[in-house]
């Protein structure tokens, strides 16, 4: 199929219809409104619903609701709106439900302002909601990678049982590059047996619910869930290595900012200096055993990201103190040129120089 | 690999012209990255986007130093002018851009497009000028490949505007300055 010039934000939107998606439910925010905006043109035509609720936290619930019954759905927001939309996600968390959150950042905290950001990796990694309790998280580099992985993630909440979130930020929402929409393959899932969609009569009915009051339970139930994140951990974690083989310096970025790291990693190679990138594809679960292995390869690490610096702690984590971990962000809304860190890349190079 | 910056004022059709170039790099089976500003600016303030046309993957989208930057108001020559690279090409509106370019190390093309556009009853298509000059001395596209993926992607309920956006690329072709 030819490929067509689509913004992130839409490409979502496409995305979704074709993994068979039909309820959206979200409240305009800038910079992710041309998904609520696409979805309310194409849902009519697919017999879907594109409702625009009287909020955030009226939305994050009617996609409980709608989850409960087995049907796939979406919901997008930006940063504010995610913190509204937080004790649903634990509720959905706690109920078990399938379905697919989308982040397009925003500078922060409170209102902040609509620049690219990302500065809620805390957020989607940590405390999406209160409790024990994860989400998958994707972070898509590409318009590209958005089709696919948006068609993915109603895989991977289906497969799990989980909501799965895009962690998407303004410029990759805003962005266009060519997409088709042919790359996923769908994944063989288990039937919803555990869906309130109706009995006909024909068995008992099914119980969708996140509250339960004997501690007994409720710990057997959350050591059940965190069997399933371990599965997940095994099995779904994915990355992108970039040069890594040889590399002095690797750089850790995703989303936009791995974009940009990318490109200085270039301009440092044509400089004589051997950078590398790791882009993390998944941020949960996050590929700590991989990193763990490059720190045995290579001499630093720099991080780069548009938060004050989030993901270093786990990449830190995962380095174990091998060989250094340097950062650099910017935030706000503020995008670092490729000149920006590529020089940032010199400067620790030209540091590891001097200490041999 | 080109990376181009084009910048105006909102409404003057800056974002479309960003996307007519990617579309057509796209059909010409090149790589492109179109990223526009988003914000305030939209609404009556300076808009711009930058477009990165390349045989490669592309890194980072965003485009700091341009080969080629579009110029369509006073306010973003001012502010991206000093920043094309070494060698870049400078295309600036100059009915709305009095000002001229002291650098050396750059080509200057100035076109009146905006006052061209008036005068052939093409007002608000100063943007498709500024294209058609810009397939002039460009080897980018040929100019019917550009016309025909440009032409495409205007929808049928606005047919009207195949003739006049032909009219203007050509108006802008053909302008000897």
């Amino acid at each position: 199929m030819a490929k067509s010039l689509m913004k992130g934000n839409e490409v979502i939107a496409e995305a979704a219809i074709r993994a068979g998606c039909r309820l959206y439910f979200g409240y305009p925010i800038t910079p992710q409104t041309e998904i609520s905006e696409t979805l309310a043109k194409r849902m009519p035509k697919v017999d879907g619903l594109c409702l625009q609720a009287e909020s955030e936290i009226a939305a994050v619930n009617m996609v409980l609701g709608a989850a409960s019954t087995g049907a796939r759905v979406l919901t997008s927001s930006s940063s504010p709106g995610l913190s509204l939309k937080s004790e649903g996600i634990s509720y959905l968390v706690g109920s078990d439900l399938p379905c697919v959150i989308v982040n397009v950042q925003r500078g922060g905290p409170g209102l902040g302002g609509i620049q690219p950001s990302q500065a809620d990796y805390y957020q989607a990694t940590r405390a999406m909601g209160h409790g024990d309790m994860h989400l998958i998280v994707l972070a898509p580099a590409s318009v590209q990678e958005i089709g696919d992985m948006t068609q993915e993630a109603f895989d991977l909440a289906d497969q799990y049982r989980t909501p799965v979130m895009i962690l998407s930020d303004g410029a990759m929402g805003q962005m266009m590059e060519p997409v088709d929409f042919e790359g996923h393959t769908p994944r063989e899932l288990p039937e919803k047996d555990w869906a309130a969609c109706g009995t006909e009569g024909k068995r008992r009915h099914n119980i969708v619910n996140s509250l339960y009051i004997e501690p007994d339970v409720l710990e057997k139930i959350v050591k059940e869930r965190f069997e399933r994140y371990d599965a997940i951990a095994e099995n779904e974690v994915r990355y992108e290595d970039y040069l890594t083989d040889d590399a002095d310096i690797v750089l850790v970025a995703y989303g936009i900012t791995a974009r940009i790291a990318k490109s200085a990693v270039n301009a440092c190679r044509k400089a004589g200096i051997k950078a590398g990138l790791m882009r993390p594809i998944t941020l949960w679960p996050f590929p700590e055993k991989h990193l763990a292995e490059l720190a045995e390869k290579t001499r630093a690490f720099l991080t780069v990201e548009l938060s004050m610096g989030q993901m270093v702690d786990d990449v830190r984590l995962a380095v174990e103190h091998r060989v250094p971990v340097h950062f650099y962000g910017r935030t706000g809304g503020m995008m670092p040129s490729v000149d920006e860190v590529a020089a940032e890349i010199t400067k620790i190079y030209e540091s590891m120089k001097k200490e041999a | 690999m080109v990376s181009i910056l084009l910048s105006g004022f909102g409404g003057q059709g800056i974002l479309f012209a960003g996307k007519q170039l990617a579309n057509a790099g796209m059909l010409a089976g090149k790589e492109v990255t179109w990223l526009p500003s988003y914000g305030p600016e939209m609404r009556g303030g300076t808009a711009n986007c930058s477009v990165i046309i390349s045989d490669d993957p592309i890194g980072s989208p965003l485009v700091n130093t341009p080969d080629l930057l579009v110029a369509m108001n006073l306010p973003s020559f001012e502010k991206f002018e000093p920043r094309i690279a070494k060698g870049g090409t400078l295309l600036c509106d100059s009915s709305l851009v009095s000002a001229k370019s002291t650098r050396t190390d750059i080509d200057c093309r100035y076109i009146p497009a905006t006052a061209l556009a008036d005068e052939h009853g093409l007002r608000g298509m100063a943007n498709v000028i500024m294209l058609g000059y810009f397939l002039s001395f460009n080897n980018l596209f040929d100019f019917d490949f550009f016309l025909d993926a440009m032409c495409a992607k205007i929808p049928a309920s606005k047919a009207a505007l195949i003739e006049a956006n032909k009219k203007a690329l050509k108006l802008g072709y053909e302008y000897k300055g």
